[in-house]
């Protein structure tokens, strides 16, 4: 069993943003269950571009959920210019590490929410 | 703190019971001589070995020269394996083995292949029942070994060792068998199954880890492992282990009575049972793996469908509740467990496997508890789930 550090486990833990939001602007779908890591992140945007909700559906281990939680919560009333700069590299630090086989899950991470942004901007530049 | 715990993970290693403390401790303080040296002191402990490997034996029906005291069941399974290979390559190089053998034989195989070894991997039925047909047609002029697990440590499936072994002797095979997680757990017989080589792990019935033994019947060369002194007949240099050693001769002791224990061993099995009709009672989409019948009575594996294994085991282990998992995420790889994949199961579902495995020492209100958490557990993350909705 791998060594988690607090903060992921808090994130574990709380799921602050966990589920979906029904009539998303942007959903952003990332993962494949055969790898057994599977994230959809859900975002609502306002007129002014700002994210105003932001959540996610995991399936996968530990440091899936905590990655996609944490995501959650720093795009959360973020621009989506701003928003859209989120890293991987970010994610782990502000969860005070990683184990390294668990990398993939921040990249995952990481991916989802820019999904969700071209899922939003496809939509609006479709409309 | 440790009292609270709910203690699940019997497959993975199981507490030490009391009475194989009691008689290690004797040869950890007093009877510290080197059991090869020639004064009463070392001799006295020698007896208490030889009468650690009378108990060995005893608990499978062999004789006590037939047994081999090894740091535990990686060694003996390294042992029988490489020590057959190398003593018989002259005579052939072809094994035959399982695919969901554990990966102290699995890894050994492998290594065997560079060496020039041909290695056939039997495939296994839905409920992990390895193919005692094809193990009969893939026997060649130059197969030297068959090495079946006795019990499947992730699902407790029972194979059939009889029927193999019984096969093996008549082909002039060698038949070895891992019975890790068999000894302790079933009536071992290696004169009536026919078993030419088995391996067995003290800390997996209630002894202590270090300590195991290889049985290797009357006759059998093979090539010894670790060369140096002349300890365990030439065959496992180095200082014997003693407390371990006397710890593993206590706990086939136990072992052995405890088999005789009908109530002991059917409230095992009640508590099992209970546990798997519980949970499948209260939750839906599982699957249940290994054999309903021929398993053995302490194992429960299951699949989760729409979660992740290694997220259920740390919100159990959240609430005080040790199991086990062959989720990618547990293995350290990418890949779910070779044995729930060799059952026919897809990646994303052995991924939510769980097994709890229980022992003499698990009560009844433990069971209770875990029937109590594991539903909020699974609803909880089947609720974060992108495929939940859709599986309902």
């Amino acid at each position: 069993m791998l060594q988690y550090s607090d903060k992921v486990m808090e994130q574990f833990k709380s799921m602050k943003n966990a589920g979906r939001i029904e009539n998303a602007d942007g959903i952003g779908k990332v993962g494949n269950p055969v790898c057994g890591d599977v994230m959809w992140i859900y975002i609502k945007v306002d007129e002014n571009e700002v994210i105003t909700d932001c959540k996610f559906e995991t399936f996968g281990c530990v440091a899936a959920i905590a990655t996609s939680s944490l995501a959650t919560e720093l795009v959360k009333g973020k621009k989506i210019d701003e928003a859209k700069d989120i890293t991987n590299k970010r994610i782990v630090e502000l969860l005070g590490g990683l184990p390294k086989e668990k990398f993939h899950c921040s990249v995952l991470a990481e991916e989802g929410i820019k999904k969700a942004i071209e899922d939003y901007k496809n939509k609006k530049a479709g409309k | 703190m440790i009292e609270d715990v709910i203690y699940l993970d019997n497959n993975a290693t199981t507490k030490i019971a009391p009475e194989v403390v009691e008689e290690m401790l004797l040869f950890l303080k007093e009877n510290y001589a080197n059991p090869s040296s020639i004064y009463y002191l070392a001799q006295n402990i020698k007896k208490h070995i030889e009468t650690a490997r009378e108990k060995a034996a005893r608990l499978l029906n062999a004789e006590p020269s037939e047994i081999i005291f090894t740091s535990g069941g990686t060694e003996a399974d390294n042992m029988a394996i490489k020590g057959i290979a190398f003593a018989n390559e002259k005579k052939g190089k072809h094994i035959i083995t399982s695919s969901i053998e554990h990966h102290a034989v699995i890894n050994t195989c492998k290594y065997l292949e560079k060496h020039g070894f041909e290695i056939t991997y039997i495939p296994v039925d839905k409920y992990g029942i390895v193919d005692v047909d094809l193990i009969k047609k893939s026997i060649k002029n130059d197969t030297i070994l068959i090495s079946i697990m006795y019990v499947n440590n992730e699902i407790g499936t029972i194979e059939p060792v009889a029927e193999i072994g019984k096969i093996a002797r008549e082909k002039g095979v060698y038949f070895h068998t891992d019975a890790v997680q068999a000894a302790g757990k079933i009536k071992i017989d290696v004169k009536e199954q026919n078993i030419d080589l088995l391996s067995i792990s003290g800390h997996k019935f209630h002894g202590p880890k270090g300590a195991g033994a290889l049985y290797i019947r009357k006759g059998i060369k093979i090539d010894a492992l670790l060369h140096g002194g002349h300890q365990e007949n030439n065959l496992r240099a180095g200082t014997e282990n003693v407390a371990g050693i006397i710890g593993l001769g206590k706990a086939c002791e136990i072992a052995d009575e405890d088999l005789k224990n009908i109530k002991m061993k059917s409230e095992i099995k009640r508590l099992r049972d209970k546990l798997e009709k519980g949970i499948l009672e209260k939750i839906p989409k599982i699957i249940v793996n290994g054999h309903p019948e021929k398993r053995i009575d302490n194992t429960l594996n299951i699949c989760i469908k729409y979660i992740e294994g290694e997220s259920i085991l740390i919100n159990l282990d959240l609430e005080g509740i040790c199991a086990s998992s062959g989720s990618a995420c547990t293995s350290g790889s990418l890949e779910p467990s070779h044995v729930l994949l060799a059952l026919g199961l897809p990646h994303e579902i052995a991924h939510g496997s769980l097994r709890f495995s229980l022992s003499k020492y698990t009560k009844e209100k433990e069971i209770d508890k875990v029937l109590e958490i594991l539903p909020v557990i699974v609803q909880k993350l089947r609720n974060l789930s992108p495929f939940w909705k859709k599986g309902k």
